[in-house]
């Protein structure tokens, strides 16, 4: 119930600009030094690519087109994150004539604005609006997609994604496998607004990834960024499996970069790593990915209010962070070799802890790397109760419980 | 159990052509094919006891009210606009997370409640906050949900603002995902009915037209029909949901013409004539009790506030079409008009009313702004009854333990600590 085309700020995070920042490229805009010192925000994130040298240079990019080698010629757009979905939506209907997109309110533009002007463009016959069922958008989408089709369909908010759920674990999960390969729903994406504003309450904030974990035969992808949603969210569309493509919806906004304008992918089930470190790995995903930003910066330069909590000692510790992406398949591969190499793991998301996906992840781990491991496996997330509106602040893991659990699990 | 097969043009009964194992449906020799539910095979037509203006319908028979009780009527219906334009005001200078307006619904939504008896069980979807208001649930009680203030006796301050709840109104916690109140519904109302206190209760089940596309809304329908429960369903169809206009949310007769699939009783009302609205639903759950079986009311009316403050409705609709709607058809003047015809009203007592409700409700405002939230305990209370289990319990003294840390030094979480009551002393001073 919370269609919002003001996506409101998370907290007033604090932002600063940094005089060394740890991915190089600079954006420094003067402000005020605000209430809680000087931190990144999303906005001024080092981690956004906001220059074309950078976005050309995204890892794992790969072109979709003839000139596939060539980056000189490329060129890029400043997008946001609901702009960089309506590029690769309006790149899937451009190339693909099965694709259709569809789902509650998406004609007038969603109410994200992610297909903003798609029905106008390709007209209502592949832009629609549907009636207001999940299990019935999720059902149609199999159908179209059993015929070989490219259904991208929409629901609304990750929240309500659960009336679809059995289409979704009982259908399209498991056909090509019932079927003994016959058939399969590897058109199939489906689109969902996921991960907390600040204020969205109980039904407008969950973090639902962690229950499609058993569901094998889906993926389910979260992208943290603009580069990120188009060059994913194209492989989703294009993989020959169903994929469940979440956005969090705090960055529809927030989060903006350079795109590329052409077609190109990035891959599936690959996580990628945005700091290179070798005392600790730090591994999350979606809008969280910010919250390690800046609490790496605060490990290495705390502001004074937590100078006292963080020994001098630790804060030069090279932390590795890396972006999950692919949430199921997940990159065991890589993570293995992370915390091979550091020891320890620290794993953020916003779920809860209970049978969150940083449980499976913790899991594996410890078995691969059980002798490597310096300290236990540490999960920061939400707590194990539904997202309380007036206690948003303290329910969301931020900053400062990262950097705690940093300082915790370097010390242990 | 075939009691009415859908009458239809066309066909022919022949008798000696035999029956049907299980049903009673008669055999035809003729093909024929139907898709209305009314007799003439025509649109199932609305009933309406005003006209535009506040004058009976020729033949209409108007419910019997008295001054008392129209008077009532009126004011709740007055009320529940003032309190809306506030809040959306309240919400717009951000002291509020949200809100939801019932412009253009006010006529549906106080003629069902007070139609209702007080102590039936409402399921409402979340623009039902004039069925709290007839029942007597305080302008504090709703500013205090609205500003999730210590005093939010709704939730705690847990849900977003228009999520009201309360067992003494009768009036079930709202839940954001849609439909999910309208199973809910009939198996209240089958509890009601193996309750002796409480047999002469129903439940009574608010959705909007929208809502109705969900899987829950056939489920629902389908227990309280079949099984069978004494539950009231109550279509709001404002034409809208979010921008989906009606139009593209069924291709058949509204929501009303699903109830003879289940068998039902079913009626569709002029939603901005509060009277006719009150004889419906009054006849309806009438009904409801007597058969203790579903009943179906569709109330039609038109969205004339945006969907909520999260939407801009000129993004998909002409702002002449909402002007227009409001001029032709506001459902307060159509009642006023009859008021005054009645001799019932005036415009004297039209602006005390009005400056009264203002002040009430500014007043209500003043007060729930200036109360801190609930205290940050109960973050981690209610998950479970009886013992708490142990993540829980660790987890709120990690929170505790993260709190004594930093709550006092950093700044943000100082800050948002003093929102609370006791500013997070109940956790860490224990
Ligand atoms: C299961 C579910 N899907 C989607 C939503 C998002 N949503 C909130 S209100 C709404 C429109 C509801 O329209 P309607 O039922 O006609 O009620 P109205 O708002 O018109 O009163 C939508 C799609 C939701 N809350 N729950
Ligand atoms: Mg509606």
């Amino acid at each position: 119930m919370l269609p919002t085309r003001r996506i409101p700020t998370l907290v007033s995070r604090p932002r600063r600009s940094f005089s060394k920042p740890f991915q190089r490229h600079n954006s420094s805009v003067a402000e005020p030094p605000p209430a809680g010192g000087h931190l990144p925000s999303i906005a001024n994130s080092k981690l956004l690519r906001t220059t074309r040298e950078r976005s050309l240079r995204t890892q794992g990019l790969s072109w979709n087109d003839e000139q596939a080698e060539s980056t000189t010629v490329r060129e890029t757009r400043k997008m946001n994150v609901y702009q960089a979905v309506r590029d690769a939506l309006s790149i899937a209907l451009t190339k693909d004539d099965n694709a259709v997109v569809f789902g509650e309110d998406i004609a007038f533009g969603g109410v994200f604005r992610c297909t903003m002007g798609l029905a106008e463009e390709f007209g209502r016959e592949r832009v629609f609006n549907t009636p207001l069922t999940e299990q019935g958008i999720a059902g149609f989408a199999i159908g179209m997609a059993l015929m070989g089709h490219t259904p991208i369909a929409e629901i609304q908010f990750a929240d309500y994604i659960f009336p679809a759920f059995d289409q979704l674990v009982n259908e399209a999960a498991k056909i090509r496998y019932r079927s003994g390969g016959q058939y399969n729903v590897g058109g199939l994406t489906i689109r969902t607004p996921t991960m907390s504003v600040g204020h969205g309450g109980l039904y407008h904030s969950q973090s639902p990834e962690g229950f499609f974990m058993g569901a094998s035969g889906l993926k389910v992808v979260i992208p943290r960024s603009p580069i990120q949603v188009k060059g994913l969210l194209l492989s989703a569309i294009r993989d020959p499996n169903p994929v469940i493509f979440m956005e969090p919806k705090i960055l529809y906004r927030s989060a903006i970069e350079q795109v590329p304008i052409d077609d190109y992918t990035l891959p599936l089930g690959r996580a990628e790593t945005l700091v290179e470190g070798s005392d600790l790995t730090l591994l999350t995903w979606g809008t969280p990915v910010y919250h390690c930003e800046t609490a790496l910066h605060m490990l290495n330069d705390p502001p004074p209010a937590l100078a006292p909590h963080i020994p001098e000692s630790l804060r030069k510790a090279k932390i590795e962070l890396i972006d999950l992406r692919s949430i199921l398949p997940w990159d065991a591969a890589a993570i293995t070799e992370s915390v091979n190499c550091t020891g320890r793991l620290v794993i953020v998301h916003e779920a809860g802890m209970t049978a969150g996906v940083g449980a499976e992840i913790a899991a594996e781990v410890q078995k691969r790397c059980f002798l490597r491991l310096s300290a236990p496996v540490k999960r920061i997330t939400g707590w194990d109760t539904p997202v309380a509106l007036q206690y948003e602040k303290f329910y969301i893991p931020d900053a400062v419980r990262i950097v705690d659990g940093l300082v915790e699990t370097l010390a242990y | 159990m075939f009691r009415r097969p859908f009458a239809s043009r066309g066909i022919r009964r022949s008798i000696h052509l035999g029956t049907l194992p299980n049903s009673h449906s008669p055999i035809v020799s003729s093909l024929s094919f139907f898709k209305s539910v009314t007799p003439d095979g025509g649109i199932i037509p609305t009933f309406r006891v005003l006209d535009g203006v506040g004058r009976p319908v020729e033949g209409a028979q108007i419910p019997e009210i008295d001054e008392p009780f129209a008077r009532r009527l009126y004011e709740n219906m007055q009320l529940l606009p003032t309190l809306d334009t506030v809040l959306y005001q309240v919400q717009r200078q951000g002291k509020t997370s949200f809100h939801m307006t019932s412009h253009g619904e006010e006529a549906t939504i106080i003629g069902s409640a007070a139609a209702l008896e007080l102590d039936d069980e409402v399921l409402g979807q979340y623009r039902e906050m004039g069925v709290l208001l007839w029942r007597g649930f305080s302008v504090d009680s709703v500013m205090n949900q609205c500003f999730g203030n210590q005093e939010d006796t709704s939730g705690k301050g847990r849900q977003m603002p228009v999520h009201f709840g309360s067992p003494k109104h009768h009036f079930h916690t709202i839940s954001s995902p849609l439909a999910t109140q309208i199973p809910h519904a009939a198996g209240v109302g089958y509890a009601l009915r193996r309750s002796d206190r409480r047999s002469r209760n129903i439940a009574a089940c608010f959705f909007g037209e929208g809502a109705a596309s969900e899987g829950d809304f056939h489920a629902g329908l389908l227990l309280a029909s079949t099984i069978p429960s004494p539950t009231l369903f109550i279509a709001r169809n404002n034409g809208f949901a979010i921008s989906t206009p009606s139009t593209e949310q069924y291709y058949g007769d509204g929501i009303a013409s699903r109830g003879p699939g289940y068998g039902i009783d079913t009626v569709r009302v002029d939603g901005n004539d509060v009277l006719a609205v009150i004889a419906a639903v009054r006849e309806a759950r009438k009904r409801t009790l007597e058969q203790g079986r579903a009943v179906l009311v569709e109330a039609m009316s038109y969205r004339v506030g945006h969907h909520s403050t999260s939407d801009d409705s000129f993004a998909y609709r002409q702002r002449t079409e909402v002007e227009d709607r409001k001029r032709i058809d506001n459902p307060i003047a159509r009642f006023r008009l009859y008021m005054e015809s009645q001799g019932w009203w005036n415009a004297t007592e039209e602006e005390e009313l009005k400056a009264r409700l203002k002040a009430d409700v500014m007043k209500a405002l003043k007060r729930a702004e200036s109360l801190p939230r609930c205290e940050l305990g109960e973050l981690f209370t209610d998950v479970y009854a009886g013992e708490e289990p142990w993540n829980i319990k660790e987890q709120r003294a990690e929170l505790t333990g993260l709190l004594k840390k930093y709550g006092d030094s950093w700044e943000p979480w100082r800050t948002e600590l003093g929102r609370f009551k006791n500013k997070g002393q109940d956790l860490t001073s224990v």
